[in-house]
């Protein structure tokens, strides 16, 4: 139990690869946290998808003791968040459990898209801020400037900016004083009702779901019989503890602590993120505000390339959903893949994730149809549906208009690459909402349609900018439109798999994409196979794979034969890699890339 | 009754592996050794010839053929040792083909009258192609002129006479080797092997080519156009093929290659010899290590040069039998077929008969002039589950 003027809580707010995992490791290395043998990189990401691309996906946390230069020892809880743009929920509400952040920025580049969404988040959250430019061993590190742009972009004072290199520790000494100065202690009341805040929860394969706490007022201890105002469920506390980061059990958790506990809780789905907790017995009778729960927001369809491993998928997503519950599922049936799975994900990146995982974890080949936003359908009848998959587009007779999401995307960009950007953005339907200039940078702020980002509109924008690009986004409603149900018809067969919304004034042009695409992904066949795209009965694009001509081996005499046969066998195995459509074998990769627009 | 090999009957297969060079293009089993005793090689092929007989007894020997490497490179005495020690072995068919593959050299011509003295009675000769240039890039040792003269060298010796030519070789144009194919038609006895060149993975070629560096390839398209030329034009010679690279006039087809293509039983000798023997009722795949040392001393230590003697389960014997025996123009014996338990594939045939590239007649099943160009992937058609 540590004295409320001890506590510190805070949070680290920086764009992808600003350097705030290089951070964290330096604040939790220079107080000796972890044995120097235990250090490993990026100690908090624990996900091997999360070290290898470099992002954080889950909040973490870890409590730091500190002794500062007043000779006082003051207990440091940082939580780590997530950087991108999907995970912003989980930013938010790790926001709402800590006073204070660390703004880093890397000196070498300035703010960026991500910068914005997440320090504003910290302003909401009524944070103390404190701004650190990063990266200073760096040559093209230009201090100054880039502390004049967060006074003119983001308009805080950074004066006082904290000048550390996360990579050979210089200023960790300074960003650790900072934080004991000039962060608030927590308040809280310890002779009050208990009232903690539900940060976050996942499920631990060893002691079941763990439930990321932030204590308000009172005292948890172990064995304390607790209630969940919210979902009104009782337990009984198996444990208590805090991260060092390995966790660590105490014996009781005071105001103004952070720490997680346990409870023979089932799944992840029991509890309710932003949730209050407090004593079954002489509770508090005022919840905290709580939170929404986070909505998905891109869907696809996950079938197994071999049918047979459907039910090994769906152990897979059963799992993965246990310790997500941002990930939604439910069954779905296919007349050309089968068995699979429709899936909800916050954005395309933690689609990926997950595909990743239950691929990489699970081994399970994965056909992913294409990704689709959630779109809804005003019937004739004056009824509203949502509208997941574009498979279930019903009769246009019966829809009397569709609304799409759009969403507010904000843009950082060097001067020079502003006209790609700005033409990137009208080719997907984007209406202009703001130009502004913070030095060479421009930052544009777009409505654009959710649907024309989800897929591949941030490679695009890397691309068009060579990666000096950032971007950010938030949803801001529906709007009507003209959207229509594209199909794909491969050898005359409709491939539900590859069907999706377009804009009617865009349908042509993406359905000639689409089909020369697929005259490419699609191997050779022994006959002639069209490619079609198709609104309602119409056909609007064309291609034709012309028949394979060519594919005999030369040579084959007696000492051929055991290797010819083994290369048959071979290729046979390949063969079923693919999804048969009719006749025709489409690779499994084809469903992914076919969508992917050029322009 | 009768076994299945019987349909196509029994050679022996004697592999010599030592070349002078490699070309770039070559995957089979060929070394570059300076000097290679003859006569150790000689006692190796008869300890081999007298081991597989005793197992073979009484089978009447259709057919030999020396392959390599570069067999043009043994002594007429080598060669001959091999054929007595055959002929002690086994009866020979009255009309036995004995091929030696050579070299259009003259220093491998001046050899050539001693092979017709040991029994060699067809010569099959490299030249590859009938431009100088090519022949170069192709790293061929010799040149038109030295081809040319070989071939005169063997046509006086032997009756039959046949040759090979690469095409769809690097910038080859459809026009230029349509004139070459005129000219090697004009030359020919009887028999033309064309072979379209295949990349092959572990040749200089093959790492050329996977560095980029192997350019003016024909593509698919380029590479078909090239192959329908080559039907065209051997088709009103009176060359039609009866095998996918293979062209004779009637008759003269090598009964080596369609014991092979037929799945008959033979006897493989040499380094990285395979063997298919039916022995108790059972088909069973020979192996011999790839090396010719390995090879030799194992002969010389244990008295046998093969590495590996098994079974060639129902699966593998169907594939095989379709996978050489579709390679023929006359394509496959539907009785045979059904015998090695090939009905469950009839509903695969259909398809493909369907799609006019397999055609039934005759109790034959073959494949059509389109399928032939395509006949790797009728045969994962025809396999597919």
């Amino acid at each position: 139990m540590t004295d409320l003027s001890h506590i510190r809580n805070f949070s680290i707010v920086a764009h992808i690869d600003h350097g705030k995992s290089t951070l964290a490791d330096r604040l939790i290395q220079s107080t000796n946290t972890v044995a120097e043998r235990d250090m490993k990189e990026q100690l908090l990401d624990a996900m091997d998808i999360e070290r290898e691309r470099g992002i954080t996906i889950k909040a973490n946390t870890v409590r730091i003791d500190y002794e500062a230069l007043d000779g006082q020892t003051y207990v440091l809880n940082l939580i780590d968040t997530p950087g991108h743009v999907d995970f912003a929920y989980e930013v938010s509400r790790s926001m709402r459990a800590v006073e204070g952040s660390l703004l880093v920025v890397d000196s070498t580049q300035g703010v960026e898209a991500q910068t914005l969404a997440n320090v504003y988040q910290a302003i909401d959250a009524d944070h103390e801020i404190v701004p650190i430019l990063n990266k200073i061993d760096l040559p093209a590190s230009d201090c100054d400037r880039v502390a004049e742009q967060i006074e003119d972009v983001i308009g805080i004072d950074a004066s006082g900016a904290i000048r550390v290199s996360a990579k050979t520790g210089v200023g960790i000494r300074e960003t650790l004083e900072a934080i004991v100065a000039h962060l608030p202690p927590p308040k809280g009341d310890r002779d009050a009702p208990l009232k903690a805040m539900l940060v976050d929860s996942w499920y631990d394969s060893y002691l079941g779901v763990v439930v990321l706490v932030r204590i308000m007022d009172g005292v948890l201890r172990k064995g304390d019989q607790i209630r969940m105002m919210g979902t009104g469920a009782r337990y009984g506390v198996d444990r208590i503890g805090v991260f060092r980061p390995p966790m660590t059990t105490v014996d009781e958790l005071g105001p103004g602590e952070i720490g997680f506990l346990t409870a023979s809780i089932k799944q992840v789905r029991d509890t309710r993120v932003g949730d209050t907790i407090t004593h079954e017995k002489k509770g508090t009778e005022t919840p905290l505000p709580g939170f929404k729960p986070s909505q998905p927001v891109v869907f696809c369809g996950l079938f197994p390339v071999d049918s047979s491993e459907f039910e090994d998928l769906r152990t897979a997503i059963e799992k993965l959903a246990l310790n997500d519950a941002s990930f939604s599922y439910e069954m779905e049936t296919s007349a050309a893949l089968g068995f699979g799975f429709r899936c909800g994900f916050l954005g395309l990146l933690h689609l990926e994730v997950i595909r990743d995982r239950i691929e990489r974890e699970y081994d399970i080949d994965l056909i992913t149809t294409a990704p689709s936003v959630v779109y809804h359908l005003y019937m004739k009848d004056g009824t509203m549906t949502e509208l997941h998959n574009p498979a279930d587009m019903p009769d246009l007779t019966y829809v009397d208009h569709v609304e799409e999401p759009r969403i507010k995307a904000t843009i950082l960009v060097p001067d020079e690459f502003l006209g790609d950007v700005l033409k990137l953005c009208q080719d997907r339907r984007g209406i202009q909402l703001d130009l502004t200039y913070a030095g060479q940078r421009a930052m544009v702020v777009y409505d654009l349609p959710l649907n024309e980002v989800v897929f591949d509109f941030y490679d695009r924008l890397k691309s068009v900018t060579k990666g000096y690009a950032s971007f950010d986004y938030q949803l801001v409603g529906y709007r009507e439109d003209n959207l229509v149900k594209m199909q794909v018809l491969v050898n005359d067969e409709p491939v539900d798999a590859l069907s999706m919304m377009v804009h009617r004034d865009r349908a042509e042009a993406r359905g000639r994409a689409m089909c020369e695409k697929l005259k490419d992904l699609i191997p050779r066949h022994m006959f002639k196979i069209p490619i079609q795209a198709a609104i309602g009965g119409k056909v609007i694009a064309r291609e034709t794979l012309s028949a394979l001509r060519k594919d005999v081996t030369a040579k084959c005499y007696g000492g051929d034969a055991t290797r010819k046969r083994k290369l048959l066998d071979k290729q046979k195995a390949g063969k079923k890699k693919m999804r048969q459509f009719g006749k025709v074998d489409i690779p499994q990769e084809a469903f992914i890339s076919a969508l992917k627009m050029d322009s | 009754m009768a076994e299945d090999w019987q349909e196509a009957g029994f050679g022996l297969y004697v592999h010599w592996p030592f070349c002078q060079a490699k070309c770039p293009y070559c995957d089979f089993n060929s070394h570059v050794v300076a000097n290679v005793d003859q006569s150790r090689w000689a006692d190796a092929f008869e300890r081999e010839i007298a081991r597989y007989a005793a197992e073979t007894d009484g089978r009447v020997l259709r057919s030999i053929f020396f392959g390599g490497g570069t067999p043009s490179l043994m002594q007429p005495e080598t060669v001959a040792r091999v054929l007595n020690a055959a002929r002690a072995a086994w009866p020979f068919a009255n009309d036995c083909e004995i091929t030696l593959e050579a070299n259009p050299t003259s220093v491998e011509a001046a050899r050539f009258g001693g092979y017709a003295d040991a029994g060699i009675n067809r010569i099959s000769m490299g030249i590859q192609a009938l431009n100088d240039d090519d022949l170069r890039r192709l790293g061929r040792l010799h040149d038109v002129a030295d081809a040319m003269a070989a071939f005169d060298v063997a046509r006086t010796l032997f009756d039959r006479v046949s040759f090979d030519l690469i095409y769809a070789r690097q910038e080859q144009t459809l026009l230029g080797w349509k004139d070459e194919l005129r000219r090697a038609l004009d030359m020919a006895v009887d028999h033309l092997s064309l072979y379209q060149l295949t990349i092959e993975e572990g040749t200089a070629f093959g790492d050329r080519y996977a560095a980029g560096r192997l350019r003016g390839l024909p593509d698919e398209d380029r590479a078909a156009d090239m192959w329908d030329v080559t039907q065209e034009v051997t088709s009103e010679a009176g060359f039609a093929a009866y095998e996918v690279s293979n062209h004779a006039r009637p008759g003269a087809e090598s009964r080596h290659n369609l014991l092979y293509w037929k799945s008959g039983d033979y006897v493989g000798i040499g380094p990285g010899a395979h063997g298919r023997l039916t022995l108790d009722g059972a088909r069973w795949a020979t192996e011999t290590p790839l090396a010719p040392g390995a090879w030799i001393e194992k002969i010389e230590t244990t008295g046998s040069g093969e590495a590996l003697r098994e079974t060639i389960d129902h699966a593998d014997r169907l594939a095989e039998f379709l996978l050489m025996g579709l390679r023929v123009t006359d394509g496959i014996d539907e009785i045979r077929l059904s015998r090695l338990g090939g009905d469950v594939l009839f509903n695969n045939i259909s398809k493909l008969v369907s799609l006019d590239l397999l055609e039934r007649r005759d109790g034959h099943i073959r494949a059509t002039p389109q399928g032939r160009a395509v006949l790797n992937s009728i045969l994962r058609e025809i396999l597919s589950d």
